[in-house]
């Protein structure tokens, strides 16, 4: 070998698998396709709009905060867009510019950034995006949805059964496919567009099937237990949105197996808590927030056991 | 075919292609040998020649100090011309014999062909095995005498020879079997006659249909002795996984294998004892994978033991480009070395020569918690909370997390999708955590 040659020296493995946060984020913001051309075709140009303005705020607000914090810039991880677009799909059509914007630097400054930034936020960003502005202007967030057929209305259909509204419910099958015209948040109207995306991401190995499987069936499960309609209780709302695209945030939810079906029953029993009982007709933000505290405590209780350690206390490890 | 495995694992690319089904080529031996006097686990060997000695292949050249230690054998004929520390590819200086080959390749004159093994009691059998210097070549270089001694209070009723091979790039194994089938055997009838079992399994990984079709002809009239088709998946051919997916028993957490019930065996340790049984002939020459983008002729190699690293790689060609890493075994637990004058010793079973580009490691980013680590982990540890604290030189909440039950098979690091240095977070903990045990 050649006088003076260096050969790299590093502790093994010495080859790293071809999987990026960059490419597990881009297969997250290929998942919300599906549902991001339903809004288009529903919702049409301020579908659009608001999803740039939310992804723009993001990005520009993280680049911002990271270059004030003198860190790395990580834009490029496309998290940020996740969130920008995750933030879109949660506002109603007629949400004003500036709520796209506060919403946006709200879920990336305080609730990503102040915490440390890509895998220390305590809390989905773009949930607690989504809280901030339901309790800010409530009336703007919930009070009207569009119907782009024929008539404005004053409610979705989750406020319509909450109000007891005599105003028409869509039919099960409109509410499944989203189109063309059911009401709610630009993103979450089509059940089959999101269920599309999550069972991509399924597939792909981004997320694990145990969080959106156990949400939904309790959800289902509730719903047949109060009596409600068990299709409709599923595909209404931000449940399905939920269920696959922001309980499944890696940071916010467990990462062991028991761990996590834990988590996604809590989640789907709270949000037909409050469906059903609370003051709001749309539980699915509260309850996965609600379970966001919770996670850091159920993971630590959930540990599997530990290879070649006993299976109960005092027991031999290969009995029984 | 009844197919095994185990929880968890990870399906690093194999590379193996670049040298699988090619015949072994016998290297020319080198001008120049250098046997370090540590080859094992345990305490080293003491020279027992010195400058100017004639030496014979063979010939005992390093005195075994204690139990768990093997005597050291000369791989060429010729002169002793020092003895000294030299680099070892374990990143130490270590005493070495260094021995000019005079070409004549004279095996000791003292040599016998010992008797047929099946007439030996069991001592008899370890007894050789360590005057032979045998070692576990799978990488550990325990001294299989020891292995084999089994501890009154413990009992085993089964050996398993891993003929796993799930590390990538790597293909020595592969072609032992496919090529020697029969030494495979027999070493594993002395290791049962030696501790007195009578079940073997050959464990071997799917991804290598040819040999696992030629061992089951060739065990095909030996009741006791049962090939196992394993599931190609890392770390298939890591002791405890092997143990698992073979026998469904756990090795409890801090125990041996014999805590099992099992002695593990590499089929290549097993073909060792048996060409020694067959010829007297000492631990003197082994299989070695020649491997990697750097390399031209990328190829399975039997070389004397001392073969500087270099001297094997241009057997295999020489670099066909610039090497940019040098390692040791395989690409996910082999250990890189910075300079190629390092001697083959009696667990190395591969070179591999990554260019410059495959030398350079991503940069590490901050992690996600995705979860991938915990998913991959064989021993279902939580890589990613463990690392976060050893990061902080957290050591008591590493242990609590059971970060000394890490068997450093890399499979966290090697799926990190934020590139993180995991494993090697966990290695500076467990040395941390067992240098503090001692105090």
């Amino acid at each position: 070998m050649e006088e003076g040659k260096k050969l790299w020296v590093s502790s093994s493995p010495h080859i790293r698998s071809g999987l990026t946060t960059q490419k597990i984020m881009l297969d997250v913001l290929i998942a919300l396709l599906p549902a991001f051309g339903v809004s288009i075709y529903v919702f049409g140009l301020p579908a659009l709009l608001i999803t740039i303005i939310c992804v723009c705020t993001c990005v520009l607000t993280e680049y911002v905060i990271e270059v004030l914090k003198k860190k790395p810039i990580t834009i490029s991880d496309l998290s940020a867009c996740v969130t920008g677009v995750l933030i879109a799909f949660n506002l109603p059509v007629q949400a004003p510019w500036w709520m796209c914007i506060i919403g946006s630097v709200f879920a990336i400054a305080i609730v990503k950034q102040l915490f440390g930034g890509i895998g220390h936020n305590f809390l989905n960003p773009a949930l607690a995006g989504r809280a901030f502005l339901l309790a800010s202007w409530p009336t703007r967030m919930t009070g009207t949805s569009f119907i782009p057929v024929d008539a404005m209305t004053e409610a979705t259909p989750l406020g319509i059964l909450k109000q007891g509204l005599d105003a028409p419910l869509p039919s099960n099958m409109d509410m499944f496919l989203g189109f063309p015209g059911v009401y709610g948040a630009i993103g979450e109207i089509s059940a089959v567009a999101l269920i599309i995306g999550g069972l991509y991401l399924i597939i792909r190995g981004i997320i694990s099937w145990r969080i959106p499987t156990f949400y939904l069936l309790t959800v289902a499960i509730m719903a047949f237990a109060f009596g409600e309609d068990v299709i409709f209780q599923l595909c209404a709302g931000g449940l399905m949105l939920g269920a696959f695209f922001m309980a499944t945030d890696y940071v916010s939810s467990p990462s062991t197996p028991i761990g996590q079906i834990i988590f996604a029953v809590g989640c789907g029993l709270l949000t037909m808590i409050i469906r059903k009982f609370g003051g709001y007709p749309e539980g699915v933000s509260y309850s996965i927030l609600l379970m966001n505290c919770a996670a850091p405590l159920i993971q630590k209780y959930t540990q599997p056991r530990v290879y070649g350690k006993p299976k109960k206390k005092g027991e031999a490890v290969n009995e029984g | 075919m009844n197919q095994v495995t185990f929880k968890g694992g990870s399906h690093p690319p194999q590379f193996k292609e670049l040298t699988k089904n090619k015949p072994v080529k016998v290297a020319e031996a080198p001008k120049e040998v250098v046997i370090p006097m540590s080859m094992h686990i345990g305490a080293p060997c003491k020279p027992l020649v010195k400058r100017n000695d004639h030496v014979y292949i063979g010939q005992k050249i390093g005195e075994e100090q204690g139990f768990v230690s093997v005597p050291i054998h000369a791989s060429v004929s010729g002169t002793v011309k020092a003895v000294e520390e030299r680099q070892h590819p374990n990143g130490n200086l270590v005493m070495s014999v260094i021995i000019e080959n005079d070409g004549l390749d004279e095996f000791d004159p003292n040599i016998e062909v010992p008797p047929d093994y099946t007439t030996m009691e069991p001592q008899e059998i370890i007894n050789h095995i360590k005057d032979y210097g045998i070692v576990g070549i799978g990488g550990a270089t325990f001294p299989t005498h020891v292995k084999l001694t089994i501890p009154e209070d413990k009992t085993v009723d089964t050996v398993i020879l891993n003929g796993a091979e799930c590390e990538p790039y790597i293909t020595c194994d592969d072609t032992l079997m496919q090529e020697n089938p029969e030494l495979v055997i027999q070493g594993l009838k002395i290791i049962m006659k030696a501790i007195g079992v009578d079940k073997g399994y050959i464990g071997i990984e799917d991804n290598k249909p040819e040999a696992i079709s030629i061992m089951t002809d060739a065990a095909s009239n030996e009741p006791n002795i049962t090939v196992v088709p394993l599931k190609t998946k890392y770390p298939q051919g890591a002791e405890k996984q092997l143990i698992t997916a073979v026998t469904g028993r756990e090795v409890p957490s801090g125990g041996l294998p014999a805590d099992a019930g099992v002695v593990v065996n590499n089929v290549g340790t097993a073909a060792q004892i048996a060409k020694s049984f067959n010829t007297g002939i000492p631990f003197y020459e082994k299989l070695v994978t020649v491997t990697g983008e750097a390399v031209s002729e990328p190829q399975t190699l039997s070389v004397r033991l001392g073969t500087p690293f270099q001297e094997a790689i241009d057997q295999a060609g020489g670099f066909k480009k610039e090497p940019g890493k040098i390692i040791s075994g395989g690409p996910m637990m082999g250990v890189a070395q910075f300079t190629t004058e390092v001697p083959v010793i009696k667990s190395t079973s591969g070179i591999l020569c990554f260019d410059e580009e495959q030398a350079q490691l991503p940069e590490p980013t901050d992690c996600i918690k995705c979860g991938k680590c915990v998913e991959v982990c064989p021993i279902r540890l939580q890589p990613f909370q463990m690392s976060a604290f050893a990061l902080q030189n957290d050591w008591d909440e590493c242990e609590a997390l059971n970060v000394m039950d890490c068997i450093e098979c890399g499979s966290c690091s090697f799926v990190c999708p934020a590139k993180r240095p995991l494993l090697s977070s966990f290695r500076t903990a467990k040395r941390s955590i067992a240098k503090r045990g001692k105090k």
